[in-house]
């Protein structure tokens, strides 16, 4: 605590930050008990949802579908293959469709009450992660259920997920700015995620493309950091990290980038608001 | 001190159209295109611990502007504001509120939106509770609320820790009496413990009750910084000179709509006018203040004792206190075509708070029944403002004095144990 305390003294906005912490504790809660207010199981509900959707997608594509991926040769494979990319995803991109209209959510908030606007968005980070850590977790225990747990390789998630949602907060934070100003870029982003998700080897094998394609997809960040998760999954086998330099560049160059802009606007921001 | 600000200035950027504004940030200073509207400019004072500073003006005078640059939701363009210790802003009522969640929850909440850590909050909260008096309702959703419990949650979790500068907007300023009072108390007591208070409202009682200064603005500017009495006068004087323009555009304009103006005009009033002891014809007047009624009527014919009358009602149109002189017993005079009288009330203004109309009439007779020469309704409106003596509720200043006796049951309780 007193080492943290040292540390942050000289970055202010991170000190605001950790000042503020038991407010983003506080917030994330609340957004968490917002969403099953009201329903008698309540907080269950987090957990049915996913279950749900992991079964739909092993059971209706493998079974029903009896799709295959290249080298997998059995029922369960391609739904595995789904989980392994979507889940991810979808974590990633529920904070690339909140993002935008972040500020615009906490307008009243931030037009009335003194506190650091740069806790908003690590409010929805963490809520948003606590919804991937319910929904990993079942993943993680019908692995273990079918028997297809790999083990230890499955801590290799977390530098990639840290990887992929450092893109998504810089990036967000960035959009999340500009929007205030210009709302056209929250419509524009939600039709360029769509577009991302299938530039994005996450429903189909990339070694399906054809070779020309395949090397456009690497210029996708996440298409690597799919991948790394779907070896993990199937085989059990690490991600390549020497293929990730790149990708760790491009983070710290939009969170540098997203927080370069907002500060640079955070005044005028609550103007415009 | 508490608050330092220096040639404060707050200015808005009016686009034509958001296409102008892409232009300018992809052009940058080169294209040009948008006025600069400023709502604040050139404000410089100081607060110093213990200090209670009242804001007023009018409407989009940059009140509330000012607050959010101080509480800093807002910075400002030009100048700078250096405050010191910790600031509780209450700007809007039912910010940070959940409607699903507890008063408790809530109260919660208000704390961290503060930056305090969990355990002093924890520490609190039966304070809270306690202050509130929401009772049952403390651990129910806040939907069932009513506006004023809703006032009592966030000002009781606001203030549960004393401020070094508590700032109140006046769309705060909700809720019975009962609780307001306990309110003033609370911030009374924080003031002696060295706390400032910037407060913005509209209700000149409440400045008065509770600063030791007041600065006015209009136009974005500080016009007048001094005692709350002088600048409220001053104030007063503002609104009041508005006022009377407005009475004469709403006469001239609407004559017999929103006015309404009877009678058969044998006789008919000329003018009328309200002045204060030194001779100023005002609108603004203290509890108790000596007013003179002024009414000049003209005669268009010869007539036998007509009567003058005047009625004061409050803004809800019900009648406060009326007579003329009819009743006055000063009825005996005859008075020619064309002669005009100046007839001159003078009362003391025994009135609560609050804004109030005049009526005057000319009639014969003890009512205006038998024969109206000239009813002119709300022909003009004043405030009464608190005086520097006591707090009072209702219509009627009725002066009294409050004994406290303390009763000796000593010797009775002494007979009692014996038996």
């Amino acid at each position: 605590m007193q080492g943290v305390n040292q540390f942050i003294q000289n970055f202010p906005r991170l000190k605001a930050l950790w000042q503020y912490r038991s407010f983003v504790a506080g917030m994330v809660w609340r957004e968490f008990r917002e969403q099953y207010l009201g329903a008698l199981f309540g907080g269950m509900w987090s957990i049915f949802n996913p279950m749900a959707m992991i079964l739909i997608y092993t059971i209706i594509f493998s079974k029903i579908m009896r799709a295959r991926i290249p080298g997998i040769e059995d029922n369960l494979g391609f739904g595995l293959f789904l989980c392994a990319g979507l889940l991810p995803w979808n974590f990633f991109s529920e904070l690339m469709s909140r993002y935008p209209t972040l500020f615009l959510q906490y307008k009243n908030l931030i037009k009335k009450i003194s506190f650091p606007k740069i806790t908003l968005p690590f409010i929805i980070l963490l809520s948003s992660a606590i919804h991937f850590m319910i929904i990993f977790s079942i993943f993680q225990i019908f692995l273990l259920i079918t028997g297809r747990h790999h083990g230890w390789v499955m801590i290799g998630f977390i530098p990639l997920l840290m990887l992929q949602q450092s893109i998504a907060l810089g990036l967000g934070i960035f959009l999340g700015t500009l929007n205030v100003f210009f709302r056209d870029v929250a419509q524009f982003v939600s039709i360029i995620v769509q577009f991302w998700f299938w530039f994005t080897p996450i429903i189909y094998p990339i070694m399906i493309l054809p070779e020309k394609v395949r090397i456009l997809l690497t210029y996708n960040p996440m298409t690597n950091i799919v991948i790394g998760y779907q070896q993990m999954i199937l085989y059990g086998k690490w991600p390549v990290w020497t293929g990730f330099w790149w990708h760790i560049l491009f983070a710290i160059f939009v969170l540098f980038l997203g927080f370069k802009v907002f500060r640079k606007l955070s005044n005028e921001l609550v103007d415009e608001l | 001190m508490v608050i330092q600000a220096i040639n404060l200035g707050k200015k808005y950027k009016r686009y034509p159209n958001q296409w102008s504004r892409f232009a300018e940030w992809l052009l940058g200073e080169r294209y040009h295109n948008h006025e600069e509207k400023w709502v604040l400019r050139g404000v410089t004072f100081k607060l110093e611990s213990g200090e209670a500073l009242g804001i007023v003006g009018q409407n989009g005078a940059g009140k509330s502007t000012l607050l959010k640059i101080i509480a800093g939701t807002t910075a400002p363009n030009e100048g700078k504001v250096v405050t010191s210790g910790k600031i509780s802003a209450l700007l809007e009522l039912g910010i940070g509120l959940h409607p699903d969640f507890t008063g408790r929850e809530n109260a919660t909440m208000i704390c961290r939106m503060a930056g305090m850590p969990p355990d002093e909050i924890n520490s609190l909260l039966p304070e809270i509770e306690g202050f509130s008096e929401l009772k049952d309702y403390f651990d129910q959703p806040m939907r069932v609320y009513s506006t004023g419990m809703e006032m009592r949650l966030a000002f009781s979790s606001s203030t549960a820790e004393r401020p070094d500068l508590l700032i109140i907007d006046e769309a705060f300023a909700v809720g019975d009496a009962y609780f307001s009072h306990k309110c003033i108390n609370r911030i009374r007591d924080f003031k002696k413990k060295g706390t400032s208070l910037l407060f913005v409202s509209h209700a000149p009682g409440a400045i008065q009750t509770i600063c030791d200064r007041a600065l006015l603005i209009d136009g974005g500017m500080i016009i007048k910084d001094g005692d709350p009495d002088v600048v409220l006068d001053y104030y007063n004087a503002m609104i009041a000179k508005q006022n009377k323009d407005y009475e004469i555009r709403q006469v001239e304009n609407k004559l017999g709509r929103t006015v309404t103006r009877s009678g058969n005009k044998k006789a008919y009033i000329d003018d009328l006018d309200l002045f204060d002891m030194k001779g100023r014809s005002a609108r603004a007047f203290q509890v108790g203040d000596k007013v003179l009624i002024r009414c000049q009527v003209k005669f268009r014919e010869a007539m036998e004792n007509p009567t003058v009358g005047i009625l004061i009602r409050d803004r809800l149109g019900c009648d406060i206190f009326g007579t003329n002189t009819f009743y006055l017993g000063k009825d005996e005079e005859n008075f020619q075509d064309g002669e005009q009288i100046d007839v001159c009330f003078t009362l003391d203004l025994n009135l609560g708070y609050g804004s109030y109309s005049l009526c005057v009439a000319v009639h014969s007779g003890a009512d205006h029944l038998r024969e109206n020469y000239d009813w002119w309704d709300q022909c003009l409106s004043f405030q009464v403002i608190p005086n520097n003596s006591f707090y009072f509720l209702g219509v009627a200043a009725l002066p009294l004095k409050v004994e406290i006796r303390k009763v000796e049951s000593n010797k009775e309780m002494c007979e009692f144990g014996d038996s």
